[in-house]
């Protein structure tokens, strides 16, 4: 394979990581918490695309709402149940929370789907284009497309209505948004509801691409994906968009020609050396610290 | 003022001395079942890694994900050692001593390595390098081949074909994927109290020295303790350092525990360091003996659920998320004291 085709390789797994990547910034960004369980939001709603789909025989579109749905409505229970009663006390209580979320998923959709790897078949109709001798996969296109249409229309979400800028105004300063007559608790859960949702339709596109489906198919990607997020500068959407789209690439370069193996490992090291040298992430905000 | 016997620090070395006396009289009278007896050191090795990570989280006040990474290096240097030593050394407890000292002390050395870095970022960045390095450290120890023969060591990143190894005295002792089989079983329940408490015992008197006093001023405020003097990126590294090494000596233990030492995502992954960061969570941050506590039931918790096979791990994780909320919630903490107010002492809340 050519480098061209590695790089298109790249920049499909890296709009995945992308999306998954917006819904971790976006809730860091509002409840300034590590969502564990994010990744394991991907696995639900692969899982809900897979036995509509493929078990049931509906119509992919069909199934891909019904997926987002779900994912949408867990999300927001998680969020509620698991992690509101701990949102103002500690940090660090909401992560092991969201740590105990993260097994929960995992092992009800052991208990319903048994631990054996599901075939996921693709949800992508088309086969795809060949251009100059470059195959290109409908995955990777429909992935590509996707990733795009999401980043716009989140940032002009965020810019142009009414609950977008309550969003931004609750990361900024809560308290003073809620003195403003801004639900604090209705925006974060919708801010999980969005991000779930992202999270549906990741998972429904990264099985596509890689159709190994299991009860912990979501963990590494979140963790990536989290990755990514911190490449990008943690609370920025566009820093999610580009953290990424970088990762993929570096993964599917360093597996093609460094190491298969050591790939992981290289991501890692890339991200160690963009902090230190940017100690926010590429497009963070330098938070001056009050004496 | 009198000297009160049974303080927490105190109360700390009875409970591991009483729990081993405990455990001791029901191994004589064969009151344990194998898969007690087979727990007995995982457990002195959590318990090991719940305290030093709490030298970081709980004292220093940093968040850490990498942990398990320095078990990694310290189970895989201690192994190795013991591996290429062999019968040289026949006295099982000196070899395993060095083993321990050695993979304290390299674990110790990666803690600099990774602290010098690190510990210039804050918060959640902190957290998610420290979980990079620890990835990292598996990565690695995945691909490394290490054999010795009659011209001494041989170190590869590829496979052992190209360790060039003189045929007739080959052998090779880290093989990738397959990590090092063959370490002398040393670790017995005995070994692994006595460094549960020599791990107790450098830590709490760390926490009460004049050091832990700088390092704990330095997790409350941390501008205010530069502006009274105290060297924070010295105390910080330094305390990176103590509890990388101790979760260095965890990993001796652990691995002259197995036949077979291989750096699984299950035992040296993230999962494992968030495990530990549960345990210490839960224990309570900077109670040490909350630790102990919780590191103990916590590992038994999912064995004495055993008898419910598939639904253990989700009974698990729903008691972690209950347990969460019942401890930390404002109304969870309010019922508590209205109701059970008189079981403990009020505590009067500082702003």
């Amino acid at each position: 394979m050519s480098l061209i085709s590695y790089l298109i390789n790249g920049l499909s797994l890296g709009a995945v990581y992308a999306i998954i990547a917006l819904g971790y910034t976006m809730v860091y960004g509002i409840a300034k918490m590590l969502n564990f369980a994010h990744g394991d939001v991907i696995m639900v709603g692969a899982y809900v695309a897979f036995t509509t789909v493929s078990g049931m025989g509906m119509n992919p579109v069909l199934g891909i709402l019904i997926s987002v749905v779900v994912c949408t409505v867990t999300g927001v229970l998680i969020e509620t149940i698991a992690y509101r009663p701990l949102l103002e006390v500690s940090k660090l209580a909401v992560l092991i929370t969201a740590i105990g979320v993260s097994y929960f998923l995992q092992n009800v959709a052991l208990l319903i789907f048994g631990a054996d790897t599901k075939s996921f078949s693709s949800v992508i109709p088309f086969k795809g284009i060949t251009v100059s001798g470059i195959n290109i996969s409908g995955e990777t296109i429909v992935t590509i497309l996707a990733c795009i249409i999401i980043v716009v229309v989140l940032s002009l979400f965020i810019k142009y209505t009414k609950p977008g800028k309550a969003m931004l105004a609750v990361s900024e300063d809560a308290g003073a948004a809620q003195l403003m007559g801004i639900s604090t608790n209705g925006t974060i859960a919708l801010t999980f509801a969005i991000g779930s949702a992202l999270a549906a339709i990741a998972g429904v596109l990264l099985c596509s691409a890689y159709p190994a489906l299991t009860p912990y198919t979501g963990s590494m990607p979140g963790i990536k994906a989290f990755v990514a997020a911190v490449f990008g500068g943690i609370g920025s959407i566009p820093g999610a968009f580009i953290g990424g789209l970088l990762l993929g690439i570096i993964e599917i370069l360093g597996k093609a020609y460094v190491s298969s193996q050591m790939a992981d490992a290289i991501v890692f090291a890339v991200l160690i050396v963009v902090l230190l040298v940017r100690p926010t992430g590429l497009l963070g905000k330098e938070i001056q610290e009050k004496v | 003022m009198a000297k009160k016997f049974l303080t927490k620090d105190n109360s700390s070395y009875i409970i591991v001395i009483l729990v081993y006396l405990i455990v001791e009289l029901l191994l004589k009278t064969g009151h344990v079942s194998s898969l007690m007896k087979g727990l007995l050191v995982p457990l002195c090795v959590y318990v090991i890694l719940a305290v030093s990570l709490n030298i970081t989280v709980g004292i220093l006040g940093e968040l850490s994900l990498g942990h398990a990474g320095f078990m990694c290096v310290g189970a895989f240097t201690g192994a190795f050692f013991s591996r290429y030593v062999g019968d040289a050394i026949a006295f099982g407890y000196l070899r395993f001593a060095i083993a321990v000292i050695l993979g304290a002390l390299v674990a110790a050395i990666f803690g600099i390595i990774i602290g010098i870095p690190v510990l210039r970022l804050k918060g959640d960045y902190l957290a998610i390098v420290t979980l990079a390095f620890g990835e990292i450290i598996k990565n690695v120890v995945n691909v490394l081949y290490v054999g010795k023969d009659i011209n001494g060591l041989h170190i590869s990143m590829k496979d052992t074909a190209s360790l060039n190894l003189d045929a007739a005295s080959s052998d090779i002792i880290i093989k990738g994927a397959q990590g090092i089989t063959g370490t002398p079983k040393d670790s017995t329940f005995t070994i692994g109290i006595l460094l549960v408490l020599i791990t107790l015992f450098v830590t709490l008197n760390l926490i009460h020295s004049r050091t832990g006093r700088a390092i704990m001023a330095i997790r409350d405020n941390r501008i205010a303790a530069e502006s009274i003097g105290i060297n924070i990126t010295k105390y910080k590294l330094l305390t990176f350092t103590i509890s990388a090494a101790f979760a260095g000596v965890a990993g001796v233990l652990y691995a002259h525990n197995l036949a077979s030492l291989t750096a699984l995502p299950k035992n040296f992954g993230y999962n494992m360091s968030i495990m530990i960061l549960v345990f210490v969570v839960l224990g309570g941050m900077g109670n040490i003996r909350g630790s102990i506590i919780s590191a103990v039931i916590l590992t038994l918790l999912p064995e004495l659920l055993r008898g419910l096979n598939d639904y253990r791990m989700l009974i698990y994780s729903i008691v972690l998320i209950v347990v969460m909320i019942f401890s930390w919630s404002p109304s969870a903490k309010a019922f508590r004291e209205r109701y059970f107010g008189f079981l403990g002492k009020k505590k009067k809340e500082v702003s």
